[in-house]
């Protein structure tokens, strides 16, 4: 399995990956290339010019701001599991270590991760579930898009062709407020079948916000808003949080379905991850 | 003989190359002038082809040939065994061509090959062809396949049906005994389609040499010289002693490099036409394609009880699917290798299979792990274990209720089956009884009813098989088809200094017969392991062989390197008595040392080794030298046997299921390395567990493989399997000089229906009384089992 | 052949250049401590350019899919699937290929533990496994069976089923305990 022709280069700035993609109009961004190497290898995707951001310095990193904790797009799956700041964002950590395998998660970046936006892979979800505002940059200058705004559909997002991915910020957890990832895993790829992220605030022994986000279950990550405000006001028990789940993935929505799953077992797994990542962000 | 190294795990000779990056795969080779080789394949399961226009590839830059079925499309491989309808009619053979002229036959059969200076560019070029094809309707089931009106696979094969065949008692007295029963099992199961998955990709290098006019064909094989006598003599026509074909390191085999490939030809033939070698190494996508497959059957069985709970009869139709052509051993696999191992371990008086063998729009169908014995025992155990919930018995004594009595076979005769074989020797009862005490049986009753209340279920499930291995008599096979001997060929020299080389016609690829043949030769002739070499793999230093596969290697081929080694014995004892003075029968051979019995008076055997090649002071009429080649050829199979034990969780919610414990008690017979033959039954078990659980090759309604990649088609991975738990008991085997049976295959063979037993027994702990769950038992399946009708 | 006919055709220096670099990136990158200068195709695999470039072999393609981790080394480092990367992006990378694991002659634990615990069978999946494991051992030099095994979930074996093999990267553990 060999790509196709393709030239090589390497950016050493955000500034200049945008010049040069403006100039290119067949070129990709290469950052892990786990994704965009492996679909060249089977020639499913055949870019004139590879532009390699994975070394720009100002696109790794990890920082603790005051009210976010701010990771550079380059980042890896690694640095992120490995780093101290998100220790507290726990969905990030158990999505984190549950991504490929570890040679994947050397390589693979959150930034490349989320551009290819695959409609199972497990960074969208928790992305979701966190709020996370996403940093892009292109000619034009820079902007924030907020994740509820980012995913839009089977591998697109709301990136315009010249726009790089340059950081995702995760809102600092509120006191009181925890987060989990469960994920039910395709056996062969590890990708997700279902993943499900779900961020609960309780004060007082009461749920006073809550998100709950899928990957996996339709053509795109979503929050599921029926599941979080079904919880809003009620005590953080395992029954309501049950009952809660219940209504996970209904409503009018694409479900997805291969030879793993139904769309009728899909859905039935959807409430069961609702369900155990609940009660993982509750502690229960 | 001495046993300083038989029955000791000694660590493997050959890992040293293996663990520092030095082994040497076919795709490691580089000649000099080498060209690369990429096969454009059928992207349709069945499509006529209208043109095929290469113009613009061939002037591609970097491209030497371009190779099509015009050119030669008449050579094609032939299937290694012949089985005859049941009205004695000869099988249907259609040929397989090496490049397709006319119509396509399966998702990846093979229509142009390119060659070019680089992979890259070969690969360019080939996208560069353009074929038109008509797209014709496809079948991929074996039982849809023979219904009137199904897409034929070959016009002149009516019904898709290669032959139908039969074995076991005469129906009529199979249906009485059924009509007679007080209860009858009844089972319609698939067991499904695996791709073998050997971790290395077939690789081949063709070579030719004008000043010699001699071939040279590297090959991921398992058996080099079988390929050579297929290739020379079936496929074409080449003098074989100008043929050298080598199998160097293989990384896995399972069955699939059983066969001749016509991959395998195709480079050789375009070697000689551009007068450089052509490397081709597959890619996994086109190993999914192309490899042969195991398995595949369709089948109803029904098994009869009487009212005490012995079985009376046993009654089977199967539809086995061969694919779109023969591959080499393709015919056996579902006749021979499986109706005749129906009797399993029961004293089942009345047996009949009825076989309907069937061609298809899919990948070849061969020997894989096991080979038809995995699928008889997969239909015995599942009825076994299904019977004894049905009819409220447990099912580890409705096994030993029906059990063979045990039998040695030098003291008590072999047992004679209803299906042709007679076991060597056996003890079943014990290996079940054994298995029990590991599980602790009655301590995890009381768990799995525990179990039941939770959303972990608990589910226990049982296999005791039995297995013929050691393949096989030539005479006994050829009566029933088979085109070669299947015989093994065992060389020892003894050069001048005391070394030893053997040469031997087994291939391994994974087995570690460098350390297992040299454990033999060195306690044998008393000298130390490192003094011997094992050779093997190269049809121009390996006399002759037949190779590696249905877990032969020690039972024939070690015993053809006993032969030689016994020879080799036999003739020192006469050089020595010589030196020595006296007769040779007054030689006795211990531990290195030709001794006159009763007295000190002794030559090592380095001595005798010096002697035979400087032969100065030397018997008359003896030949100098010490050097013999054997071919063994074996009087019986062998039939090793045991009990595999599945214990199971399932996550009631999702259905996944996990194997918390596997308990293997196998008999192999005698054991030359334990380690060895522990690992040997650890992968058996990875496989059979994966046909259970993980594997099976899906067609689309088109014919397309849908899950061909290691993304949709689960291999089984570390954190899906548990430490196994492994004991022995040893019945040798009393017709070989090893007393051996074969380790190979025995662990795939017995694990699959332990787990799917063990699902099935979960669900039925939980209230949910089905009789299958489809393999492999995903979750989904699982947790479908387990919803209200 | 190209580069000449852009010279011929009066290309200017910078498009000349780009050609350079855009088309043959010169890559420069250390393997097993020797240095090594080459000119590649953009679309060279780094598998490919140890094997074929380089000659180092024991780096394996099991698969088309960065599924079967027989192509495992170490990048900077870090275990990472040579099959899923390009020689350019290893450009200025320090690299370790199972031939280079331990110095010449002797063996590394992981590759004492797979022979010792009989962790390998055919051979093909064992420097990748090797690999992996020296990655794993080095975030975690005292892991338990389970997170070997989780460890291991980017590698396929097919002879072994894994049994051997965590045991021999459990040698290895224990063995390096020990050393230190």
């Amino acid at each position: 399995m060999i790509p196709s022709s393709v030239d090589y280069t390497r950016a050493s700035s955000v500034g200049e990956a945008i010049r040069l993609l403006a100039e290119n109009p067949d070129a990709k961004l290469l950052a892990g290339g786990h994704s965009l190497i492996p679909a060249m290898k089977l020639r499913l995707n055949s870019p004139a010019l590879l532009i390699d951001i994975a070394r720009i310095a100002e696109l790794r990193f990890i920082e603790d701001t005051e009210n976010a904790i701010v990771i550079g797009a380059a980042s890896t799956h690694a640095d992120i599991i490995t780093n101290q700041y998100l220790k507290g964002l726990t969905a990030m950590i158990e999505a984190g270590e549950l991504i490929g395998d570890t040679q994947v998660r050397n390589m693979g970046t959150l930034g490349g991760s989320i551009a290819h936006a695959d409609p199972s892979a497990d960074w969208p979800a928790v992305l979701l579930a966190l709020e996370a505002q996403i940093k892009v940059q292109g000619a034009d200058g820079e902007r924030i898009i907020p994740a509820a705004e980012f995913f839009t559909g089977f591998f697109s997002t709301a990136l315009d062709s010249g726009e790089i991915v340059t950081e995702i910020h995760l809102p600092k957890a509120a006191v009181g407020s925890a987060s989990a990832y469960r994920k039910f895993m395709q056996p062969a790829s590890r990708f997700a079948i279902v993943g499900c992220a779900a961020s609960v605030t309780v004060e007082g022994g009461v749920i006073s916000a809550a998100n709950v986000a899928f990957t996996g279950v339709s053509d795109a990550a979503f929050l599921d808003e029926g599941v979080a405000s079904a919880l809003i006001g009620k005590s953080a028990t395992l029954e309501n949080i049950e009952a809660a789940a219940s209504a996970a993935a209904e409503g009018d929505m694409h479900i997805n379905e291969d030879h793993f799953a139904s769309q009728a077992y899909r859905k039935h797994l959807a409430k069961v991850y609702a369900k155990r990542a609940l009660a993982g962000a509750c502690g229960l | 003989m001495s046993n300083k190294f038989i029955g000791k795990s000694v660590k493997r000779i050959e890992d040293k190359r293996f663990i520092t990056g030095k082994g040497r795969y076919t795709d490691d080779i580089v000649l000099p002038g080498m060209t690369y080789a990429y096969i454009l394949r059928s992207p349709y399961a069945h499509a006529r082809i209208r043109s095929i226009d290469y113009s613009a590839a061939e002037a591609m830059q970097g491209v030497v040939t371009i190779m099509t079925g015009e050119e030669v499309g008449h050579y094609g491989v032939p299937c290694g065994w012949q089985v005859n309808f049941k009205n004695g009619d000869i099988m249907k053979e259609p040929p397989h061509p090496l490049l397709v002229k006319d119509k396509v036959r399966h998702v990846g059969d093979a229509v142009a090959m390119v060659v070019a200076e680089t992979r890259e560019l070969a690969q360019d070029a080939a996208e560069a062809i353009i074929i038109d094809y008509e797209v014709l309707p496809a079948v991929t089931d074996a039982s849809k396949a023979v219904l009137p009106g199904a897409p034929l696979v070959h016009d002149d094969v009516p019904n898709n049906i290669c032959f139908d065949w039969e074995i076991g008692n005469p129906k009529a007295e199979v249906d009485e005994a059924m009509a007679s029963a007080h209860h009858i099992t009844s089972l319609d199961f698939v067991n499904q389609r695996l791709s073998p998955n050997a971790m290395e990709p077939r690789s081949y290098i063709g070579q030719y040499d004008n000043v010699y006019d001699k071939y040279t064909l590297y090959t991921s094989t398992q058996n080099p010289h079988l390929i050579r006598l297929l290739m020379c003599a079936f496929v074409l026509g080449l003098p074989e002693h100008k043929v050298r074909v080598v199998g160097p390191d293989v990384g896995g085999g399972f069955g699939s490099k059983i066969y001749h490939y016509t991959e395998e030809a195709l480079v050789t033939l375009a070697s000689k036409k551009i007068g450089r070698p052509v490397k081709w190494t597959e890619t996994r996508s086109e190993a999914f394609q192309t490899d042969a497959h195991g398995r595949d059957h369709v089948t109803h069985a029904e098994m009869g009880f009487d009212a005490q709970g012995n079985i009376v009869g046993l009654r089977i139709k199967t539809f086995a699917n061969l694919g779109a052509y023969l591959s080499t051993f393709g015919t056996a696999v579902p006749t021979y290798l499986h109706g005749t191992l129906l009797q399993g371990l029961y004293t089942t008086p009345k047996i009949h299979l009825d076989m309907t063998c069937v061609f298809t729009h899919t990948t070849a169908v061969d020997a894989y792990r096991g080979a038809g014995r995995p699928e008889a025992t997969f239909l015995l155990e599942r009825l076994v274990d299904l019977a004894a919930l049905e009819m409220g018995v447990d099912p580890a004594e409705l096994r030993l209720k029906n059990f063979i009595p045990a039998f040695d076979g030098v003291t008590q005769p072999g047992y004679q089956t209803n299906v042709a074989l007679q076991y060597d020797s056996g003890n079943y009862h014990s290996v079940l009884e054994r298995g029990l005490e590991m599980l602790g049986y009655e301590n995890f009753r009381k768990e799995q009813a525990e179990a039941a209340k939770t959303n972990k279920i608990l589910g226990v499930g049982f296999s005791t098989y039995i297995e013929a291995c050691g393949i096989a008599p030539s005479a006994v096979v050829g009566s029933l088809g088979a085109r070669a001997g299947l015989y093994e060929v065992g060389q020892v020299r003894v050069q001048p200094t005391g070394k030893i080389s053997v040469f031997t016609g087994a291939h391994s690829h994974g087995q570690g017969h460098e350390t297992t043949f040299a454990q033999v030769v060195a306690d044998r002739l008393g000298i130390p392991m490192e003094d011997v070499d094992i050779i093997h793999g190269d049809s121009d230093t390996v006399a002759f062989g037949m190779g590696t596969y249905g877990s032969r290697s020690l039972a024939v081929g070690g015993s053809a390197i006993v032969k030689s080694l016994d020879k080799i014995i036999e003739k020192g004892a006469k050089i020595a008595a010589h030196k020595l003075e006296c007769s040779a029968d007054d030689i006795e051979f211990k531990d290195g040392k030709f001794t006159v019995k009763g007295t000190d008076k002794s030559l090592s055997f380095g001595d005798i080794a010096l002697t035979a090649y400087v032969p100065h002071v030397y018997p008359a009429n003896l030949e100098p030298g010490l050097d013999f080649s054997s071919f063994y050829d074996p009087t019986n199979f062998t039939y090793p046997f045991g009990c595999h034990i599945a214990v199971v969780e399932i996550d009631k919610e999702t259905g996944f299921t996990r194997v918390k414990r596997f308990i293997a008690v196998d008999d192999v017979g005698n054991v030359i390395n334990p380690m060895i033959v522990d690992g040997q039954i650890h992968g058996g078990l990875a496989q059979g567990i994966g046909q259970a659980l993980f594997e099976g090759v899906e067609f689309d309604e088109n014919g397309q493989i849908t899950n061909g990649s290691y993304m949709d088609y689960t291999m089984p991975r570390a954190d899906d399997l548990p430490m196994f738990e492994l004991d022995r008991q040893v019945t040798p085997c009393p017709h070989n000089p090893l007393g051996v049976k074969g380790a190979g295959e025995a662990g795939c063979i017995g694990s699959t229906p332990a787990v799917v037993n063990a699902v099935i027994d979960a669900l039925w702990s939980a209230g949910h009384k089905v009789k299958d769950v489809r393999m492999p038992m995903t979750p989904e399946r699982v947790w479908k089992a387990m919803q209200p009708a | 052949m190209l580069c000449n006919t852009l010279k011929t055709n009066g290309f200017c220096a910078k498009a000349l250049n780009f050609y350079l670099t855009y088309i043959m990136p010169k890559i420069t990158l250390t393997v097993n401590g020797k240095t090594h200068t080459h000119e590649v195709e953009g679309r060279l695999l780094l598998v490919h350019y140890l094997r074929d470039t380089l000659g180092l072999t024991g780096t394996h393609v099991g698969c088309d899919t960065s599924s079967c981790g027989t192509c495992t080394i170490h990048l900077d480092g870090k275990a990472i699937k040579s099959c899923s990367l390009l020689a350019a992006q290893a450009d200025g990378s320090s690299i370790t290929t199972i031939e280079g694991l331990a110095p010449e002659g002797e063996l590394h634990p992981l590759q004492e533990g797979f022979k010792e615990e009989h962790g390998l069978q055919c051979g093909f999946c064992t420097p990748g496994m090797i690999m992996c494991a020296a990655d794993l051992l080095s975030r975690n030099p005292d892991p338990t069976e389970q997170e070997i095994r989780e460890g291991l979930e980017g590698n396929i074996c097919r002879c072994t089923g894994y049994h051997n093999i965590v045991r021999a990267i459990q040698y290895a553990a224990q063995k390096s305990a020990v050393a230190v």
